[in-house]
């Protein structure tokens, strides 16, 4: 074995360690807290059948509540991170990230379309008047950029910025009329909640979901990231050093939106993290996304099963909309972030 | 440097236009590179020097015509395998990601890496050789926003060079040197055992290439050894200006003196 693959090796090894540990601190802490043995020992009965003679009410909470939890949170951030990542390196914007591309406000749209409006007449969830309404949001900004005279470089770049502001707008204010129009009190509240950004809901068959995404957009990632590295100094240059930029471009925006557009369905609509997450790697890692990238979808799943630890705990007796905990850190965090480049530079 | 004058051409263009409609930019250009030679190209700005270098690097696709590369159409060899064999120094290329001097100088490495062929020992070597060849190995450290105009150019040099291209395409690559580095990268570039395309502005440091093609309003008016080539009669009708050839006494070389505008 090469020396660099003992690296690599040793580095996912690591990797994968500090995953585990973060899920498990994340399955023990709550309301009630529940001791890493116990956790350890559940995982052991449900895996291997070990047979430990446990509580069967905090066997089920830690395995079909705590753990489904903890690893969805982690799929989600880590996704949205590496998506965040995808559009920052080819739109060559700071700011990008996968909510700018109207994603979230078509998630939004779709969700409000199927609880609210009755659209699909209770056949659809809401989960995929999410995925739906996100999928439809993305080809619309993109038609729009397109239209816009896109095409490549610099300028492409911005005109699907602006395309997907414009697509936000108006998504943002379908799902408001939608509310006015025929919303009682109860449901906006509900959607109020899922807006937010709402884990409770987290079962296996969404860690069904959300983990082969999550893994599928990193891999398709980091078998690129020499090509997002090259766009450095734009699109051509990019060309010019063999990366084929239509192809890349297109396979790797869609990834980011596929891969939102199902996070976001699953969670709803939590706010920053694909801007915040990569800019605290970069600082961490710098900007080579041989290291970025892994090191933003590490960081992504740790933080977010932080996050979702202090919304459990941070009002006793209460879960706070997870979206509520990562923009209250986030700002601030995205606040340091930007004074620290202003000095550094 | 004097290219070998009957071998086979290595980057051909044929009637090259651009773009479809509009305004033409290129008009029928048609020429062939020698392999080994330095061919300058002069024109006055806005003549199509930069745009007839981005067709011949394959960044725009033609509108009529063809770029050949070693005989193969342009057109259909994948952008890595033309990657390999050309590389482009363009006119202005910015970025403000954080990046350091060698980052930039390693991308060169793009095209000859992959998934299965990562990064190795032969890549470092290939990086510090271009670096030292253009004398920046000492910035390597340095953030891309805090180096000089000429630095950043020395840089994207550095950084064509790592690509170990069979062609090299400059555009105005002694742009914002200082003499001694204009000088240096001249001597640097006409050394390099590859073929070189240069898009120039100073005329007597155009006399140096192997043969020069003048550009006008996107046409190709005249191609050939610079002696040839620059005569006061074409500096009048191309460039507008009075000129006449002087001869240094020191070593019997002739420059260009420019006379006055006409
Ligand atoms: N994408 C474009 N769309 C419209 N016009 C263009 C485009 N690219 C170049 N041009 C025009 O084509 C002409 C030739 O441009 P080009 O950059 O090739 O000139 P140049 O010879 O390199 O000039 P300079 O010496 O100033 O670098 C210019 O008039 C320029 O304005
Ligand atoms: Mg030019």
């Amino acid at each position: 074995m090469t020396r660099l693959a003992a690296r690599w090796l040793g580095r996912a090894a690591l990797v994968a360690v500090l995953l585990v540990l973060a899920v498990l601190a994340g399955t023990s802490i709550g309301e009630t807290a529940i001791p890493l043995p116990v956790v350890a020992q559940t995982l052991a009965n449900k895996l291997y059948g070990a047979g430990y003679p446990l509580d069967r009410i905090d066997e089920g909470i830690v395995w079909n509540y705590r753990l489904t939890r903890a690893i969805v949170a982690a799929c989600c951030w880590a996704g949205l991170a590496v998506a965040g990542i995808i559009l920052q390196a080819l739109l060559r914007n700071a700011l990008a990230d996968p909510y700018l591309l109207g994603i979230s406000a078509g998630a939004s749209t779709g969700a409000v379309l199927v609880t609210v409006a009755g659209v699909g007449a209770g056949a659809v969830s809401l989960s995929l008047g999410a995925f739906a309404g996100a999928v439809t949001a993305f080809l619309l900004v993109a038609l729009l950029a397109r239209a816009a005279g896109g095409g490549q470089g610099a300028r492409g770049a911005g005109q699907i910025v602006l395309a997907g502001i414009a697509g936000s707008q108006l998504f943002n204010a379908l799902t408001a009329f939608i509310i006015t129009r025929s919303a009682s009190a109860e449901q906006a509240r509900g959607i109020m909640f899922w807006l937010l950004g709402n884990l409770s809901g987290a079962r296996w068959d969404n860690v069904a979901t959300a983990l082969p995404v999550a893994l599928g957009v990193t891999l398709v990632c980091l078998w690129h990231v020499r090509a997002l590295d090259a766009f450095t100094f734009g699109a051509d240059s990019a060309a010019s050093l063999g990366v084929p930029v239509r192809r890349v471009q297109v396979l790797l925006i869609l990834a980011a939106s596929l891969a939102t557009a199902v996070m976001v369905s699953i969670v709803g609509a939590i706010g920053f993290v694909g801007l915040v997450v990569p800019h605290a790697a970069r600082l961490m890692v710098g900007v080579r996304h041989t290291r970025l990238v892994p090191a933003a979808a590490l960081m992504g799943a740790m933080f977010l099963i932080a996050a979702d630890v202090l919304s459990r705990i941070l009002v006793p007796g209460q879960v706070l909309p997870i979206g509520v905990v990562t923009a209250l850190v986030g700002a601030p965090a995205f606040a340091l972030i930007l004074a620290h480049g202003r000095t550094a530079r | 440097m004097n290219g070998p004058i009957d071998a086979p051409p290595s980057l051909e263009a044929e009637a090259l236009c651009w773009p479809a409609r509009r305004a033409p930019i290129l008009r029928g250009v048609s020429l062939a590179v020698r392999d080994g030679e330095m061919l300058g190209l002069v024109g006055p700005n806005g003549s199509g020097k930069s745009t007839l270098l981005r067709l011949l690097a394959g960044l725009l696709p033609p509108a009529r015509g063809e770029v050949r590369l070693l005989g193969r159409p342009l057109r259909r060899t994948p952008r890595r395998e033309v990657a390999r064999l050309v590389a482009l120094v363009e006119q202005q290329a910015e970025t403000l990601e954080r990046i350091t001097l060698r980052d930039a100088v390693e991308l060169g490495r793009t095209p000859w890496l992959s998934a299965l062929r990562p990064w190795g020992a032969e890549d470092d070597g290939i990086v510090a050789g271009a670096m030292a060849a253009v004398d920046v190995q000492h910035l390597a450290a340095r953030d891309w926003a805090s180096l000089s105009g000429g630095e950043r150019q020395r840089a994207h040099i550095a950084r064509a060079l790592a690509q170990r291209p069979r062609i090299l395409l400059l555009d105005e690559p002694t742009n914002h040197l200082d003499i001694h580095h204009q000088l240096a990268l001249l001597e640097l570039v006409a050394a390099l055992p590859v073929t070189k395309v240069i898009a120039l502005h100073d005329l007597n440091q155009a006399m140096r290439c192997d043969r020069l093609a003048v550009l006008q309003a996107g046409r190709l008016i005249r191609l050939g050894p610079p002696a040839e080539v620059l005569t006061p009669e074409l500096l009048r009708d191309v460039f507008g200006v009075r000129a006449a050839f002087v001869t240094d006494p020191e070593d019997g070389a002739r420059l260009l003196r420019f006379l006055s505008i006409s």
